[in-house]
């Protein structure tokens, strides 16, 4: 499963250069190069050769870590793609533990106390936080805890406290996503028997909650956990846009606009080959959660 | 349900029984109506033009004249929250349209045929989902260029993999079903099978996915024209008006305030009015 999307990633990534009206040779080097610069780079990306040749070639440099020169400043993509990177899911993992933190409670408390006031604000705020555009409740972030309070930085980057605005405005999707799985997966494990039986059995409501309700009701939630992951990825570029971030998916934009295909490659192929780990990762969580899985 | 198991005249008054008790799938059907009427009496609803302005009326506040105040350029802000409800509704339309036909043939196609083909056709959903949410709907415009156009392709093309999931799945758990055999057994062809018995049978799952598609498809369109990716200036559309008031945020906060509201209500509208749907067309879907 896994080889064949990330040969069809690899593919997809390749293709892009190609896809693109115009000459790639062209496209690389500049609209506005001399003729002489654009056969060296027609040469020296083996852009003369054909496709299959072409897309060996590129598979092999992506392996060993090379994803090519950008077009606009002449330096690795690799070394603008890690830092950018590494920023983003920086961000993407301080949002997932934040939306995690508050879906997790909001979805518990809301099952043990079903149709209690409580159920209802939780609910009535996963809505909200699943209908709000990342972006605009960014801007709102920024508009009172920075300009208005002045609690944390309007942007840039530094400390944990540049931050903060940006996780909460990123993850306010995922935590609403986490919070409803997690009311809905305790909901039905709590109907179950055994839960009435640990009761029966005259163990504490907490220890029965817990311990057995949530250990069984976590298994759905943790592929959740993965895919909000994933999502937080892609849509950090909203975030990074809004906060003006240097992430990996503002990179990417820019290079769309200035039509630096080495970068928008990369990023394309780095962030879909991570989100592809991730639920590689998410699955073998699944079997850690669910020993039936193992045994089958 | 008929021996076909296709909706029937008393089944849709059932189902519209049980979505009018319903009082979020009420609310939200009625932010939906709301929204499909202003998109298409815009131009009587509006007050001004949505691309004129007068440079002395520069970021007013919300006041007697103009009711939400004015942009930087002085044009009516309610006039191009107004028009923003007609571009919105188009790239639903056409975006989900996209994606409901091609996503339903190529789920269709490939749970009843199964084998290679369904390998295939999974394969290649799988290879578009590996890109995350909107980083996938980034990654077409990265191939097709930004704009109008475009962004309705890529949009439609980001919501495919979902239909087709929905649609295999459900074509799978029918095929094997006695109407099916019944169906061939009196000489049906596949082509028959396929859109009079298979293709009705799996539409309650293909009314809520497009119901709930519409909001995440007005999200990741409003989200791209933010970026920049999307419809261009000086077109009424919230997500790009909403990057542009970024630059006033401060003087004039209301402006991107309204047109977030916008967006977030007409999502939460589909939202509830998918959610609503799927409880009433199907009762054992409920969570």
């Amino acid at each position: 499963m896994l080889l064949p999307v990330l040969f069809g990633v690899s593919l997809v990534s390749f293709s892009l250069l190609h896809l693109v009206p115009g000459d790639p040779a062209t496209l690389m080097a500049g609209e506005d190069a001399n003729p002489e610069f654009i056969e060296a780079i027609r040469k020296e990306y083996g852009l003369d050769q054909p496709l299959y040749l072409q897309y060996f070639r590129f598979l092999s440099h992506v392996i060993r870590g090379d994803f090519g020169i950008s077009i606009r400043n002449r330096e690795p993509v690799i070394k603008l793609l890690k830092e950018r990177f590494l920023f983003t899911v920086q961000l993407s993992f301080i949002s997932i533990l934040i939306a995690g933190f508050i879906g997790l409670i909001a979805g518990i408390i809301s099952s043990t106390k079903q149709y209690s006031l409580f159920d209802h604000l939780s609910m009535v705020g996963a809505l909200f936080g699943i209908s709000m555009p990342i972006f605009w409740f960014g801007l709102l972030l920024m508009l009172v805890f920075s300009v208005y309070l002045r609690w944390f930085p309007a942007g840039g980057k530094g400390t944990i406290l540049h931050l903060i605005l940006p996780a909460i405005a990123l993850g306010a999707s995922g935590s609403a996503v986490i919070a409803r799985m997690t009311r809905a997966s305790m909901l039905e494990v709590i109907r179950q028997d055994y839960i009435r039986t640990a009761r029966a059995n005259g163990l504490r409501e907490f220890i029965v909650i817990y311990k057995h309700a949530l250990k069984n009701a976590m298994i759905p939630v943790v592929t959740v956990f993965g895919l909000e992951f994933g999502y937080m990825l892609g849509g950090a570029v909203l975030t990074e846009t809004v906060f003006s971030l240097p992430g990996v998916g503002r990179l990417m934009v820019d290079g769309i606009f200035q039509r630096d295909y080495p970068i928008v490659q990369g990023s394309m192929l780095l962030v879909a080959t991570t989100f592809v780990l991730v639920n590689l990762l998410t699955d073998i969580a699944y079997a850690f959660f669910d020993p039936k899985i193992r045994y089958e | 349900m008929n021996e076909k198991g296709i909706l029937k005249t008393g089944q849709i008054a059932e189902v519209w029984r049980r979505l009018r008790r319903n009082r979020a799938a009420i609310v939200g059907g009625v932010i939906v109506l709301l929204f499909v009427f202003i998109a298409i009496f815009a131009p009587w609803l509006s007050p001004y033009p949505p691309n004129e302005g007068e440079l002395t009326k520069r970021l007013k506040p919300p006041c007697r004249e103009h009711l939400l105040g004015t942009d930087p350029l002085g044009r009516d802000l309610l006039s191009r929250v107004i028009y923003g409800a007609r571009i919105s509704l188009q790239v639903q339309i056409i975006s989900v349209s996209i994606a409901l036909v091609v996503g339903t043939l190529l789920g269709m196609i490939g749970g009843y045929y199964g084998g290679r083909l369904d390998n295939l056709i999974m394969r290649l959903m799988d290879i578009l989902l590996a890109f995350p949410g909107i980083f996938l709907a980034i990654s077409i415009i990265a191939v097709l260029g930004p704009g109008l156009t475009n962004l309705m392709l890529a949009a439609g093309i980001y919501s495919i993999p979902q239909f087709a999931r929905i649609v295999r799945g459900s074509v799978i758990s029918l095929k094997e079903k006695e109407f099916i055999e019944a169906a061939r057994a009196v000489g049906e062809g596949d082509i028959d099978i396929l859109f009079r018995y298979l293709l009705p049978n799996s539409m309650a799952p293909i009314i809520v996915q497009t119901t709930l598609r519409m909001a995440t498809v007005l999200l990741t369109a409003s989200g791209l024209s933010f970026l920049g990716l999307g419809v261009q200036p000086p077109t009424a559309e919230w997500g790009a008006m909403l990057s542009n008031a970024r630059a006033y945020l401060i003087t004039a906060p209301h402006v991107a305030t309204v047109l977030g509201l916008a967006i977030m209500l007409v999502v939460m509208g589909f939202n509830l009015f998918g959610d609503g749907l799927r409880d009433s067309l199907d009762p054992r879907l409920r969570e």
